[in-house]
């Protein structure tokens, strides 16, 4: 039925090989950018079949492994190299190769002329490679595979100006903050099959099986233990509170990166976890607190340093930090159709910005660069005034701008005010849900805040460069545009396969066809959720979710209204701000000190512990022993030392004699 | 009767003959044919592993009695098991590495070199393949004055103090080994044994206080060569000391006497001592795994970070081992054939830019990548194997050992050791970032070559290997898999309640489950009686 699905990252696999191998040979830029870019487009035709001859199968058949080989057998333990086809699987397949495909064209005019650009795809390509294998294996063990693949990826990525020192402490960071993620990642995987073999004789890793046997799960309990494991694991990778830090530091590697990685797949891949182990995370009222409270807190803590960094990078990758909290608290909610909704509108316009902030660095680099200035072209402090110098830039940016910003009829207000409903109204955390759609709703406001502030400080006004720099700004080449085009339009159409039900019965019963078209992979925690619900799901009427989508709608028009008043009409204002607030605006441009505290409180204990035990502990005490034992030895046969030094064959020898000797004279005694 | 293990065992010996007969000045001539030995060793080795039937016998046996002694026999006894075949394998892959590693780095006295190395080889195979305690005893002897040599004649600057500190530590472990093997014999003799053959030692059935000190003194002598924290001082000196040949030898092979020899002799002699003993061996890999990777943090010498990792690579193996239960030796199986293959290929590394610039310190690198973008590659390739990614040999390995830890009672200890992996990513990325990355400059580092066709050829089989055993590994399990039974039935047989499932002890309890009055609506998917969650207890 989908025997072909292992071609999916296969291609990608074939053009790392092709490029790491034989790329430095080629030289010719098309060819490997076309390499690159073609294996991924390969992937998508395979994925657009996938998902096409899914859907024309009936909704309880859309459900498909498929078996390459076997990987590590030990035991009752089983790992095989197999894929999983389902509806979720063909979502995630469908943005990764779909966005990762308009990434790769754009990355050969972004990245031309930039040494080593046969690494870069290369690279790219293992990225695809393993973001595929990562939402296609069918076991916990392969998705481990890809999730420590894209990690390593990520790494290389960052690091790609590795003669940088900023660039390889970032990449270093991301790594290491992933293995503590994967450290939860993997106890809770040896939990779950431990749990259900030792208790149950089920032995298995494989997620069909642990959802059809997942009625053998107790609420709470080791579950809970098992599930927060997992979270720790979706923290590290999609840069949650509190491992979040490594995101903005990210940055440091070239924008289609950004883009890809570190918006639009990569790190969503915490969501895409948690969507598929959804039976094991419904079962522990718990973990969803913690998963909402942290999404929560995260939308809202990011969106905050968002709204003070210069960097037009950072802003985005603040934004994309506070996007993947809304994400988790869909997750802690239950409604985890709204969250990998988010998902995918999320990664349409939060590429969209990306790649459109990577055609103002590239401009304004080239600008900047003919000018002879030393100034940063990614600081939006010299930029301004862009509107005109690339209108489609612009167009595409400011489109993309107001899907975020959660304006009504773009696709981010679909899935942004679905999960704010649902963070309202799910019925597993009280009053507490209050709490949660308050801090989402304000996160909301910060968010067209900030992203506004961004447009109107790089696109609006004067431009901040010399006169003579600025005749060098320009609108970029048509394959750079041409992918910010299909994403603007993307973000702007996106929303529309799943409308709110509200809406859409308003406008005559539109069904929210992404929801339904999800069903079947929640279907156990439906099942669950149906028989075991303690709380009574709270009902509040129309009129409170029509008020709630008003509400949020006007928190967003606000913010944009106050980003237009401190950066167009009233520009001086902004300075006002932090001259009367010096404090408060210091503490959030340096992010709220949260890496000073890990670095105080973490990693310098750490080295120090290092450097305690070896010189204090191994050098003085263990070898002090020893060496005093070797002294004293060595001061008592003084006379055999002498002798040593010109016989030491004859001494070991007689050691293995004497062996013989010894045994000897209690064997012929 | 098949002589393939003999044949194995004493080519290098045969070698040797031949090396003596050449005058020390044709330097070239002895590297050539010492080379030409190794690799013909391995190639003569390889039938081995063809013919290895898939059970948990030992095959290719060969026994003769050897030395007689009344009525107790020393017996010259080989034979190979799913346990020893892919060691042995080892040992014969990573000796032709290892004279080409030192092939232009050894301008003395190369012509012992090249027989202290092939004494070596000699030494090594056959204390995998014996199975008569004696025989052992004297291999593990042979074994051990080549690499005391190798470090105190051709090591670096404090090689002395490293020879005589490997010397003291392996030394005081034999002398307590003897003196088991002695009280061994006069038990054995009690029990009308024969010979010293190692199958009829599973048998005896020690009292629990005899099996304690024997297995005390067994296994002493096996922590000081894995080496367990806190016997493990010898080990960064040494290996900083010796030649590049001697680090990958010590690294690769010698290391895995220590926990072959828990595997083979002291666990299922002394099973009940082996098991009595796990939580005190667990707590010391688990530390061992911890400690090694704060202290290889913050070393400024290449090649002593290197040695720490090892400590606590081989903290897993034991962590493994001491599970006791199928997942869990496998995975220190192959843990110590990823170790050999990783930490190899790590010295290599190593010695590739001491030969260089004639300094290991990590401060007087920095940016390599750019002028030595083929060795970036392979460096990048063995790192990410010793942190352990899936998709090279170091992750299977590392996989399977928690996993059969967590497992068995050491659930605890598998949570500590898990945070290897971050700490292991830590100091692996950190050093290759600064020694890798960043500005090249140093001007001593602008005119450094790339690797030569000689070091990609060494390179090379490592590298496959690193992603052979990573891809595919399920052929190697698959040799070792019987054995592995075996040697983990016969702890479970002395200790009924080793494999009880201690389920759920030490975990939170699930509250149980209320079951909503609606949901008894009939078409449940759901067995009523299966959320009960104490069946599930």
């Amino acid at each position: 039925m989908f025997d072909n699905v292992w071609l999916i990252p296969l291609f990608p696999l074939i053009g790392f090989l092709i490029n790491g191998l034989f790329g430095k040979k080629i030289k010719n830029e098309t060819v490997i950018g076309g390499i690159g870019a073609f294996a991924v487009l390969c992937s998508f035709v395979v994925s657009c079949m996938t998902i096409l001859r899914l859907l024309s199968l009936p909704i309880e058949e859309r459900l498909a492994e498929v078996k390459v080989f076997t990987w590590i057998t030990s035991g009752n333990f089983n790992a095989d190299i197999a894929f999983l086809v389902d509806p979720l699987s063909c979502v995630m397949i469908m943005v990764v190769t779909g966005v990762g495909f308009l990434i790769h064209l754009y990355s050969i005019g972004y990245m031309h002329g930039e040494e080593g650009f046969y690494r870069f795809f290369a690279y790219l390509n293992l990225f695809m490679f393993s973001m595929l294998l990562l939402v296609l294996g069918n076991n916990l063990l392969l998705m481990f595979v890809g999730w420590e693949g894209v990690g390593l990826c990520s790494y290389l990525l960052i690091g790609y100006y590795f003669h940088k020192k900023s660039a390889g402490d970032a990449g270093k960071k991301a790594f290491v903050m992933n293995r503590v993620g994967d450290f939860g990642f993997l106890l809770g995987g040896f939990a779950l099959f431990w749990y259900l073999g030792a208790s149950h004789n089920v032995w298995t890793i494989q997620f069909t099986e642990i959802a059809k046997n997942s009625h053998l799960l107790p609420t709470g309990g080791i579950v809970t233990v098992i599930t927060l494991c997992f979270f720790l694991g979706a923290t590290g990778k999609s840069a949650q509170i509190p491992l979040y830090t490594w995101l903005p530091d990210a940055m440091e590697g070239p924008t289609p990166v950004s883009a890809l990685i570190h918006a639009a797949t990569m790190v969503t891949a915490g969501v895409y976890m948690i969507a598929r182990m959804n039976f094991l995370f419904i079962r522990s009222p718990e973990t969803l607190m913690v998963v909402a409270v942290i999404g929560a807190c995260t939308a809202l803590f990011a969106a905050t340093i968002g709204t003070a960094q210069y960097d037009i990078k950072r802003v985005l990758a603040y934004s994309t930090v506070s996007q993947l909290g809304y994400m988790f608290l869909a997750m802690g909610a239950g409604a985890f159709a709204a969250g990998i909704f988010h998902l995918m509108t999320h990664a349409f316009f939060k590429a969209c910005l990306f790649l459109g902030s990577g055609a103002v660095i590239h401009s304004m680099h080239e600008a900047l660069h003919h000018a002879h200035s030393h100034d940063d072209p990614q600081d939006m402090r010299n930029m301004g005034g862009l509107k005109s110098k690339m209108p489609l830039t612009f167009m595409t940016f400011l489109l993309a701008t107001i899907a975020i910003a959660g304006i009504p009829g773009f696709s981010g207000f679909f899935s942004k005010d679905e999960i704010l409903w649902q963070a309202f109204s799910n019925q597993h955390h009280g009053s507490l849900n209050y709490l949660l759609w308050g801090m989402g709703a304000i996160a909301a406001g910060l968010t067209a805040f900030y992203m506004f502030r961004l447009v109107f400080m790089t696109f609006y006004g004067e431009s901040r460069i010399t006169p003579k720099a600025k005749d060098h700004l320009h609108e970029s080449p048509m394959i750079i545009v041409f992918p910010l085009l299909v994403l603007a339009a993307l973000s702007v159409i996106g929303g529309y396969i799943g409308m709110p039900k509200i809406i859409g019965d308003a406008l005559g019963g539109i069904p929210n066809y992404f929801e339904h078209y999800l069903e079947p992979v929640f279907r156990y925690s439906e099942e669950y959720l149906s028989q075991h619900s303690q709380h009574t799901a709270l009902h509040p009427s129309h009129a409170v979710e029509w008020g709630l989508m008003g509400l949020s709608v006007l928190i967003a028009l606000a913010g944009i209204t106050v980003a237009f008043t401190m950066y167009v009409k009233n520009r001086e204002l902004p300075s006002r701000f932090t001259a009367t607030f010096p404090a408060l605006h210091r503490a959030v441009y340096n992010k709220w000190y949260i890496d000073e505290l890990y670095d105080f409180a973490i990693v310098n204990p750490v080295k120090a512990a290092g450097r305690f035990l070896w010189k204090g502990f191994d050098v003085v005490i263990v070898d002090g022993a020893v060496n005093g034992v070797a002294n004293i030895v060595m001061a008592f046969a003084g006379v055999i030392r002498y002798l040593q030094s010109g016989f030491i064959y004859n001494y070991a020898w007689t050691m293995a004699f004497g062996v013989v000797v010894i045994l000897g004279y209690y064997l012929f005694k | 009767m098949s002589y393939i293990l003999s044949l194995t065992t004493f080519l290098p010996i045969l070698g040797v003959l031949l090396l003596l007969l050449i005058p020390r000045e044709s330097k070239s001539l002895l590297r050539s044919l010492a080379l030409g030995v190794t690799i013909i060793t391995f190639l003569v080795s390889l039938p081995i592993m063809t013919g290895f039937e898939t059970n948990a016998d030992f095959q290719f046996v060969e026994n003769v009695p050897w030395i007689a002694a009344g009525p107790f026999v020393m017996r010259y006894y080989l034979g190979v098991d799913g346990i020893s075949l892919w060691l042995v394998m080892l040992t014969t892959f990573i000796m032709p590495i290892a004279v080409l590693s030192t092939w232009t780095a050894v301008e003395e006295k190369v012509k012992e070199y090249m027989i202290c190395l092939l004494l070596l080889e000699t030494g090594m195979l056959g204390a995998f393949l014996a199975l008569d305690l004696f025989l052992f005893y004297i291999f593990w002897e042979v074994m051990l004055i080549p690499m005391y040599f190798i470090i105190g004649i051709w090591g670096g600057k404090n090689k002395i103090y490293a020879a005589v500190k490997f010397f003291v530590y392996t030394m005081a472990g034999s002398v307590l080994m003897l003196v088991a093997l002695i009280y061994l014999y006069f038990r054995g003799l009690e029990a009308g044994f024969t010979s010293f053959s190692l199958m009829q030692f599973y048998s005896l059935n020690l009292d629990p206080q005899t099996q304690t000190w024997l297995f005390l003194a067994f296994a002493l002598v096996f922590c000081i060569k894995v080496p367990m924290f806190p016997l493990h001082t010898w080990l960064p000196d040494a290996h900083t000391e010796a030649p590049t040949a001697g680090s990958v030898i010590l690294a690769a092979i010698l290391l895995k006497m220590g926990t072959y020899g828990f595997v083979r002799f002291a666990v299922p002699i002394f099973p009940d001592a082996a098991y009595r003993f796990t939580p005190l061996i667990a707590t010391l890999a688990v530390i061992g795994i911890i400690y090694a990777a704060l202290v290889a943090m913050v070393q400024e010498d290449v090649k002593k970070l290197v040695a720490y990792s090892s400590v606590a690579h081989l903290g897993f193996v034991m962590l493994g081992i001491f599970a006791f239960n199928q997942q869990g030796i496998t995975g220190g199986m192959l843990q110590m054939l990823n170790h050999g293959i990783s930490t190899g290929a790590l010295f290599l590394i190593v010695g590739f830019i001491y030969e260089r610039r004639h300094t290991r310190l990590i401060t007087d690198f920095g940016g390599l990548s750019k002028q030595m973008p083929v060795f970036a590659v392979i460096f990048m390739i063995v790192t990410l194997s010793s942190i352990g990614l899936p998709g090279t040999n170091g992750f299977v390995g590392e996989f399977l050992v928690l996993l059969g830890a967590f497992e068995s009672e050491l659930r605890w200890y598998t949570v500590i050791a898990t945070s290897g992996v971050i700490l292991s990513a830590v100091y692996m990325l950190w050093m290759f970032q600064r020694v890798m990355f960043g500005e090249l400059d140093n001007p001593k580092n602008q005119t450094l070559k790339d690797l030569n066709p000689r070091e990609i050829a060494i390179m090379l089989p490592l590298v496959i290997m690193i992603f052979f055993m990573g891809v595919y590994p399920n052929p190697v399990i698959e040799k070792m898999d019987p054995a592995v039974k075996k040697l983990v039935s016969q702890v479970k047989r002395s200790n009924p309640t080793a494999e009880a499932p201690s389920a759920m002890q030490g975990l939170p309890e699930g509250h149980p489950v209320v079951v909503a009055p609606a949901a008894s609506s009939g078409n449940s998917v759901i067995p009523a009686g299966a959320t009960n969650t104490d069946e599930a207890r």
